[in-house]
């Protein structure tokens, strides 16, 4: 999960995994094995052992990282 | 009214601005407020999984008032690229990007063959690409045929504040493109952002030159006031350039001749 080793109790949703880790699933965007999700996919996606996750959200930076 | 229109979206400001380099929120808030700017860039990064105390850009940002433009600033690839504006899309539900596929550390230049590459790839999926490119006419002419809703040409490298470095190929640009051309990069101040209007291009987008400045607000407002001044003039149409004087005042009836 966003390139660290994680040991999460499952099997869960990516819904069930965001809120394990206390974040705001309408600010963010999941990448789940190089696809990603769309928003009304995060209920139905399950999360397997060995997945790649990748959760992003906006921050601030015009160009290159400030 | 003078409108900026890019694709679907019609816009009344022509600063596109940044959200890096802010000494706090507050500050970005309030310089975002004096530009007068509608369209907002960001970044898009890895949430910190580990520590989740830090506050959200988003709690920052009315998105009722500005457009978010999420870009991909950072990656090195095409694919990097290609992914992280999906990712953006995700969050921002908007498929506008800011393509910047970046070629070299030191300079910040962009790849131009990765972003004509990214761009082909992102246009058929339905986004809105605004790339971010060097100021190369046949370039900027590629990636135009490639779909880009706008070409985004430099000024001069990011950060650098030099001002607009190669005027003569801004004006070949902007005598061959069919989409609106944005100047992206390298103001350091309001003369650079009036300069490149004057040269035609529709619209500056600009982060450093603010969020740097002594007091970002106040020169907020005066690149709000270069871009409509320099924007103002263009459409006037500036006189020729000549070499020799040629006198405001009449010069029949002068006293003592």
């Amino acid at each position: 999960m966003n390139g660290d080793a994680h040991e999460v109790a499952g099997p869960l949703t990516v819904n069930e995994l965001l809120a394990r880790l206390e974040i705001d699933g309408r600010r963010v965007a999941v990448e789940h094995n190089l696809v990603v999700l769309k928003r009304d996919a995060f209920d139905v996606t399950m999360v397997r052992d060995g997945d790649e996750i990748e959760i992003v959200n906006f921050v601030g930076g015009g160009v290159q990282e400030g | 009214m003078d409108l900026f229109t890019i694709a679907d979206k019609t816009f009344s400001s022509r600063l596109i601005v940044g959200t890096g380099k802010y000494s706090s929120p507050a500050v970005m808030v309030q310089a975002h407020d004096a530009s007068g700017a509608q369209m907002i860039t960001v970044a898009v990064r890895r949430v910190n999984i580990s520590d989740r105390s830090k506050e959200s850009l988003l709690d920052y940002i009315d998105t009722s008032k500005y457009f978010l433009l999420p870009n991909t600033a950072g990656c090195h690839t095409a694919d990097e690229a290609v992914r992280t504006a999906r990712l953006g899309r995700e969050a921002g539900l908007s498929n506008w990007v800011k393509l910047e596929v970046i070629g070299d550390e030191r300079t910040l230049f962009p790849d131009n063959e990765a972003l004509i590459e990214a761009t082909r790839l992102l246009v058929p999926e339905g986004f809105v690409v605004l790339p971010y490119t060097t100021d190369d006419p046949i370039v900027c002419r590629k990636l135009e045929d490639a779909g880009a809703a706008a070409i985004m040409p430099l000024g001069a490298p990011i950060g650098s504040g030099l001002g607009i470095q190669n005027a003569n190929n801004l004006r070949i640009i902007r005598e061959c493109a069919r989409v609106p051309l944005i100047v992206d990069a390298g103001v350091g101040t309001a003369s650079d952002a009036a300069l490149a209007m004057e040269l035609g291009a529709d619209g500056v987008l600009m982060n450093t030159a603010i969020a740097g400045a002594q007091d970002p607000v106040a020169m907020a407002e005066a690149m709000k006031l270069a871009v409509r001044a320099g924007r103002l003039a263009f459409l006037a149409g500036r006189i020729p350039r000549k070499m020799y004087a040629n006198a405001s005042s009449p010069v029949e009836g002068l006293v003592g001749r």
